[in-house]
């Protein structure tokens, strides 16, 4: 807090160029803060979704025409899938459950009690002796057509490409907002040494050090960038929070809520010393270089 | 070191204009204490410029404290700055600040703890005659106070040079007469000083070797009783 109220030399308080600095600031932390957040969702998603279903298979009976049937088929393929090395668990699905499933899809028909629904099977397989699907697929069409075995491979490869390239687009916006800070700091340091350049002249013919005249800029340029990232990343918090809320009441079908871990948390509020930090080193080096082509 | 200040055979010109100092080469020995004089625009202030190292000579060498400034590099300026005192013409304080704050800044540039500070600047303020107005803002004080404030500003950290560009222009003659005694008790401390000054009073009620420029050109006239330790070996008037 010393640090913070710390007195200075140069008359800061009367320099309009630094105005408008914590509030660009706060508009760069909060779009960063955002897109951070979503870089860790995305890649929590990814990572939650990629070992859930490598962990599992599907099996799919197309429905029989009568209970029976269905029943008998069903006891059929969990025979041949427990006799399968590999196979750790396997569960079949209640028809309430499957119904649950496809209601996104269809709707209140998903209830009709006339619809003929297929049987699902959920495999959970052992990650170190992974079946051979091939022979578990073709043991288990010989034994009942039409059944087929998903890996999800397929679907998974396409969906973690996409949250890849999102998360790729994601740090690329999270560099270009701090590359656009960091221009505003340099922009607003430069204005400001103009805007001082009769004190500062003062200052260096009574003996003030380079060092000692761009530590009040960057200590000023500090203060600025956390009052403005502190304003960013509690906007930027009431936003996740609100979104959260609202994807969890709402509900958006086959997407999961936003439910930002520990981390992501930690790395957001961690935003403010790194735009301290930034801002602080940003103004030094900006006036070193400025004060360094003076006499 | 047996010299302040020594010039070398040195010119400065502003831009691609005429040379506003020809040919100057004198030297100040420690101790020394000379008045400078000259009509406006004979290049005065430009000669203090180079003093306190606000400009490089286009042509010559200028060494101060013994090291030559053709030879420094950027981070050596603050520390001859520091061996020098400064008194503007125009005063330049700093107008943000106290008067207290104002003569602190040396000593705030150059470290010195806050304690240490307030000591020294109360009482050179008060030994200014300003002891009532230290917190007084440069704006409200009249151009005779305002220059004590720069005066006090170039003496408080005890400088081995000091340069007075017209340091009793705004102040009457009992304030004159008391300021050149400060600058007299500094230089029998052993400080070298200039004072630039168009003030015939002031200089001829002291003693001391007159600088004089003409047209860019300096002379140097020694006069009498010029305490031996501080007089320059230099001929009396001779053209440098």
């Amino acid at each position: 807090m010393a640090l913070l109220s710390r007195r200075t030399d140069l008359p800061f308080e009367r320099d309009d160029s630094s105005r408008y600095l914590p509030w660009l600031t706060a508009f760069m932390v909060f779009l960063a803060s955002l897109t951070l957040a979503g870089v860790f969702a995305l890649s929590d998603l990814a990572k939650t979704w990629d070992k859930g279903l490598s962990e599992t298979l599907t099996v799919q009976l197309p429905a029989g025409g009568d209970e029976r049937t269905d029943e008998r088929r069903a006891a059929a393929a969990i025979k041949i899938l427990e006799a399968t090395e590999g196979v750790e668990e396997v569960a079949l699905l209640p028809p309430r459950q499957v119904r649950d499933l496809l209601k996104p899809w269809l709707g209140a028909a998903a209830d009709a009690g006339g619809l003929p629904l297929p049987q699902i099977i959920d495999v959970e397989i052992d990650r170190d002796d992974i079946p051979a699907l091939a022979t578990l697929t073709e043991q288990l069409r010989r034994a009942l057509p039409g059944a087929a075995v998903d890996d999800h491979g397929a679907w998974m490869s396409g969906f973690l490409r996409a949250l890849r390239s999102t998360e790729a687009i994601a740090v690329l916006i999270f560099l270009l907002v701090g590359v656009a800070t960091v221009g505003t700091i340099v922009f607003t340091t430069r204005a400001g040494l103009g805007v001082h350049r009769e004190v500062i002249e003062v200052m260096h013919l009574i003996g003030a050090h380079d060092r000692y005249i761009a530590a009040q800029f960057a200590v000023r340029s500090m203060v600025l960038g956390l009052r403005g990232a502190a304003m960013g990343i509690i906007s930027a918090a009431m936003v996740l929070i609100a979104l959260g809320v609202l994807v969890e009441f709402q509900g958006f079908g086959v997407l999961p809520g936003i439910d930002l871990s520990l981390g992501a948390w930690i790395a957001v509020v961690l935003l403010l010393p790194a735009t301290g930090l930034l801002a602080w080193l940003t103004a030094r080096i900006t006036v070193l270089r400025s004060l360094a082509r003076m006499v | 070191m047996d010299e302040i200040v020594r010039f070398q055979t040195v010119g400065l010109r502003y831009g691609m204009g005429p040379e506003v100092l020809q040919d100057l080469s004198f030297t100040l020995t420690p101790g020394s204490f000379h008045f400078l004089t000259g009509e406006s625009g004979a290049g005065k202030s430009s000669l203090m410029r180079l003093m306190y190292l606000a400009k490089k000579p286009t042509r010559g060498s200028v060494s101060l404290f013994g090291r030559d400034i053709a030879s420094l590099r950027h981070d050596d300026y603050p520390t001859l700055r520091r061996r020098i005192g400064v008194v503007f013409q125009e005063f330049r304080l700093l107008p943000h600040q106290t008067a207290f704050d104002n003569v602190a800044l040396p000593l705030r540039v150059s470290g010195m703890r806050e304690k240490e500070i307030k000591k020294h600047v109360e009482e050179l303020l008060t030994w200014v005659g300003l002891e009532e107005n230290m917190a007084a803002w440069p704006e409200t004080l009249s151009g005779g106070q305002q220059q004590r404030v720069a005066i006090a500003r170039a003496v408080i950290a005890q400088p081995k040079l000091l340069l007075a560009d017209e340091p009793t222009g705004n102040v009457d003659d009992r304030i004159a007469a008391r300021l050149l005694h400060l600058f007299e008790e500094l230089n029998r401390l052993g400080t070298t000083v200039v004072i630039a000054t168009h003030n015939k009073s002031l200089i001829s009620s002291s003693p001391h070797p007159i600088m004089h420029l003409e047209g860019g050109r300096l002379s140097i006239e020694d006069r009498e009783s010029e305490p031996a330790a501080t007089v320059e070996t230099l001929p009396r008037s001779r053209r440098l």
